[in-house]
């Protein structure tokens, strides 16, 4: 795809800044972004990226500076200004209606109408197909959006940007819920689009995506761009550091693990859905002391089920979870929390934190109820303040106060909380469910670190993780989880990464391997995978 | 320091501001009262005539002030029905049914303890009140821990049986021989008589005590904490090891009693329970609670703000020849302002409240959304 060079520039924003009370978000933005062009923007949770596509969509509006379109000076007033004027975003959370048809929803403000009281959907479904066959993808305009898996729950946010004639799509974070196949479809949909003259602008903080798609990448850190790199000439320690402002060392240095007896093992355990359907079907594996366990696979494919029997959130339907020699399956959350159970949850904001509370009491939440934070059912004030000082200290959780509400910090802090909580007491086994979702590598690094140290001092910790990458790096055993089975038990540091991903999405298992050594618990038998196949 | 004042105040302008509003809306109405009343004038500063008698009626005298606080005692209560409730995620519009249930358990109660010592008689009465108040929450609160049935619909449906049920008894079961209308038999020591000739008596005492009670529960025990966080996000409560499902009944029953105290202290006033006891201290409690933020300090000074109301009215009927049902307006008024937050801070454009308004998401969502897992 070669860039026709015909100034001037699809998009130009110059010198963008904007204040916020005490912040500036933005400080003198410049961004150009090239008809046909895939364009990144880089940078750390709340380095301003935000902010400077709020400006670009007419949410926000800049203190200063200007936008050209097509070399044009353009006041965006709102948003429907900005789909005026082709600008098109699609959100992280997707804003669909699920009980509607794709076509409902693309439809949504931007009906297609027969006459002044009917719609015209005959219209509508054929403008849907042919946009979606000239970008690569066959969409059913009837299905109904609830039925589709979430890289189609995308393509359709991305339909109905198209459908709104954007030329100028952002793309805020488009592949965090994705899995590496579905990123890999929807990449080559990006360079369809922009193969045909759409100008895309990606934001993302994962560097190796960022340099396998962008045409040119925008480094952006406390509201200030720091450089612009073309991918040939970069490279992800080079973006790293850029983004975070030092050096950062994006492979934790592991070292050896010193594996000690099972202190977690989960025997033919099922579990059922919220839709009752059986989803974990008799899953076996253990977890040893000072040892991580990845359980790789593509996500629904019964992790979320499986973490939430260990930890007490789900009854399981049959078999058994060993927790240091007792079987905990039935038992209450609390119990099993104080036999010695640590859980990072996957959503940290539904679960893991009263985002109301402040970060001290966030820091107790778990806790609060034993001495030194209570004495009978007296809360000891006194207590909790002095221990949310010290750990919001050892664990870096960067905040102007204790006391400030857990719901004002960044997502990268936010995890902190969670993870100060659960890493501080000793435990035997930890579950850390997506500890680093949507966080940026700073966090990711600090996060890694901590799981690593805990580790080291002879805790089981199993890492359930949608991303693949995370997994081969922390994990001293890789586990694959494919429709509600093991089907397959590697070791960690030897581990291929494609192999993995071809038994995550077809559950097909690799040529037999030898079991790293110790795994004494029943360990997962190869099923039978001649009749399943393709991916889900 | 200075952030923390200005996180208080912060906190009470919207209260202060919807009741300016009120005050204003009402004038107009006031107004218009002139307009078909025996005057038939227009007559622009009768708001301020009327407002004027309002005050000297509840601050002007000792007496009044008297009338105010016994008329914001059961508000205390049932503003703390409430007000616990939201903190804990529940929208208990059951206030008035627990008020009844609990008003009638202390009038059987006190007849049937009529005789015995007064330092006896009248906690066994109030203290019947206060369970039979925390049953009838249990009930909705029990539903909705296991079934999920929404306690706004729960609640509303008690407080019909409850009122019913306990006419239909007053007026068959349990009518006393020997008066001309249908009413319970009196309560003889149970009954809370004025104080000196002032119409104080001892049920205030019970209301203050709750006050910091339960500010103390709420703030400092590991109880509140649990009520607080199951009020706030249940799942992430299901996670730290709580049990949402013990807090709900628990808050529930909690709530019922108190606005069941709330029934105890206003039948053992009056002595008997009446055939048809009409009271509006069950759904006052809904604005007093949003009044007070759900702050226990708070509900003491929005009833006793309603308590002036109620004290000052007769008054400004008098004086301004103003219909006492203003009150009712001016009430009204204030809570849907305060219900409609927005709507003030659009007039007044003040900043959005950022994380302080749970107890209004708990009110404003909608029905039937499932709380436990």
């Amino acid at each position: 795809m070669s860039v026709a060079p015909s100034p001037p520039a699809r998009l130009q924003m110059r010198g963008i800044t904007k204040r916020f009370p005490g912040v500036v978000a933005n400080n003198h933005i410049d961004l150009d972004v090239k008809a046909g062009e895939i364009h990144a923007l880089l940078g750390e949770n709340g380095a301003g990226k935000t902010t400077l596509m709020n400006v670009l969509f007419g949410l926000a509006h800049p203190d200063e500076g200007e936008i050209l379109i097509d070399g044009n000076p353009v006041q965006i007033a709102d948003p429907a200004d900005a789909i005026a004027r082709g600008i098109g975003m699609v959100h992280q959370h997707f804003m669909l209606i699920p009980v509607l048809t794709v076509a409902e929803n693309i439809l949504l403000g931007a009906e297609t109408m027969a006459n002044p009281i009917f719609l015209d959907r005959n219209e509508a479904r054929r403008r849907i197909i042919e946009l979606g066959k000239r970008f690569g993808f066959e969409i059913d305009p009837d299905a109904r959006v609830e039925t589709l898996s979430v890289g189609w729950q995308q393509r359709v946010e991305i339909l109905k940007a198209l459908y709104r004639q954007a030329r100028i799509l952002v793309l805020d974070e488009p592949t965090a819920v994705l899995t590496p196949q579905e990123t890999v479809e929807v990449f080559a949909v990006f360079r369809r689009l922009a193969a045909e003259g759409h100008s895309l602008i990606f934001i993302s903080h994962k560097l190796y995506e960022v340099l396998e798609i962008a045409d040119r990448i925008t480094v952006i850190r406390r509201g200030e761009v720091v450089g612009t790199r073309q991918p040939a000439q970069t490279n992800e320690d080079d973006l790293a550091e850029l983004m975070v402002g030092r050096q950062v060392k994006l492979a934790v240095d592991r070292g050896k693990s010193h594996p000690a007896e099972p202190v977690l093992t989960v025997e033919n355990l099922r579990v059922k859905s919220d839709r009752g359907q059986e989803v974990v079907r008799g899953v076996n594996f253990n977890v040893r002391a000072g040892e991580i366990l990845g359980i790789a696979g593509v996500a629904g494919n019964g992790q979320d089920e499986l973490v939430e029997a260990i930890t007490g959130l789900r009854r399981s339907t049959g078999g058994a979870v060993h927790l240091a020699g007792e079987n905990i399956a039935g038992w209450p959350v609390r119990q099993r929390r104080e036999h010695g159970l640590g859980y990072v949850p996957g959503d940290r904001q539904k679960y893991g934190l009263v985002l109301g509370f402040p970060i001290s009491d966030n820091l107790v939440l778990t806790q609060y109820y034993s001495s030194p934070f209570a004495r009978g059912i007296q809360r000891e004030d006194a207590a909790i303040e002095q221990w949310a000082r010290k750990t919001i200290e050892e664990f870096d959780i960067r905040t102007p106060s204790w006391s400030v509400p857990a719901g004002t910090l960044s997502g990268g802090n936010q995890q902190k909380v969670i993870v100060a909580r659960e890493f501080s007491r000793d435990l035997k086994a930890l579950v850390l469910d997506q500890p680093t979702r949507g966080l940026d590598v700073g966090s990711i690094e600090f996060i890694h670190k901590q799981a690593i140290r805990k580790r080291d001092a002879g805790t089981g910790i199993l890492l359930v993780s949608a991303e693949l990458d995370e997994i081969l790096e922390l994990s001293d055993r890789i586990a694959v989880m494919y429709r509600g089975e093991i089907v397959a038990l590697v070791d960690g540091p030897t581990a291929n990464k494609e192999e993995i991903g071809l038994i995550m999405a077809t559950g097909g298992r690799a040529p037999a391997k030898e079991l790293p050594t110790g795994t004494s618990g029943p360990a997962a038998e190869p099923p039978d995978t001649s009749v399943r196949g393709g991916t889900s | 320091m200075m952030a923390r004042l200005r996180s208080y105040a912060g906190f009470m302008v919207v209260p202060a501001l919807s009741i300016l509003l009120a005050l204003l809306v009402a004038s107009v109405l006031i107004i218009a009262s002139g307009l078909i009343g025996e005057e038939k004038r227009l007559n622009l500063l009768l708001p301020l005539v009327a407002y004027r008698s309002l005050l000297v009626g509840a601050f002007g005298s000792f007496k009044g002030i008297a009338n105010m606080i016994v008329a914001a005692t059961p508000l205390m209560l049932t503003g703390l029905a409430v007000g616990v409730g939201l903190k804990a995620g529940l929208f208990n519009i059951g206030a008035t049914g627990q008020v009844l249930l609990g008003g009638f358990a202390a009038a059987l109660i006190g007849t049937q303890v009529a005789g015995a010592p007064i330092w006896i008689a009248l906690p066994v009465a109030m203290l019947g009140g206060m369970l039979a108040g925390a049953l009838a929450g249990f009930i909705p609160g029990f539903l909705k821990a296991f079934t999920g049935a929404h306690e706004v619909v729960t609640t509303i449906m008690l407080n019909a049986l409850v009122q019913l049920t306990v006419s239909g008894l007053v007026n068959d079961v349990f009518r006393a021989p020997g008066f001309s209308f249908a009413r319970t038999a009196p309560v003889g020591n149970a009954e809370l008589t004025g104080v000196g000739n002032t119409t104080l008596h001892l049920g205030v005492l019970f209301a203050l005590v709750c006050i910091p009670i339960s500010y103390w529960l709420l703030w400092r025990t590991t109880v509140g904490f649990e009520i607080r966080a199951v009020g706030s996000n249940p799942t992430a409560a299901r996670y730290a090891g709580m049990n949402p499902r013990r807090m709900i009944i628990f808050t529930m029953s909690l709530c019922g009693a108190f606005a069941g105290l709330g029934g105890a202290v206003e039948i053992l006033r009056l002595g008997y329970y009446p055939a048809v006891f009409g009271t509006s201290i069950g759904f006052d409690g809904i604005t007093v609670a949003l009044l007070g933020r759900s702050n226990p300090v708070g509900i003491l000074l929005a009833a006793l703000l309603l308590g002036a109301m109620r004290a000052g009215a007769p008054l400004m009927q008098i004086q301004a020849r103003v219909p006492v049902e203003i009150i009712d307006v001016i009430q009204g008024v204030i809570l849907i302002f305060l219900a409609a937050e927005v709507v003030v801070r659009q007039i007044f454009r003040l900043r959005s409240a950022g994380t302080g308004t749970g107890e209004l998401q708990t009110i404003t969502r909608s029905y039937g959304e499932k709380v436990v897992g």
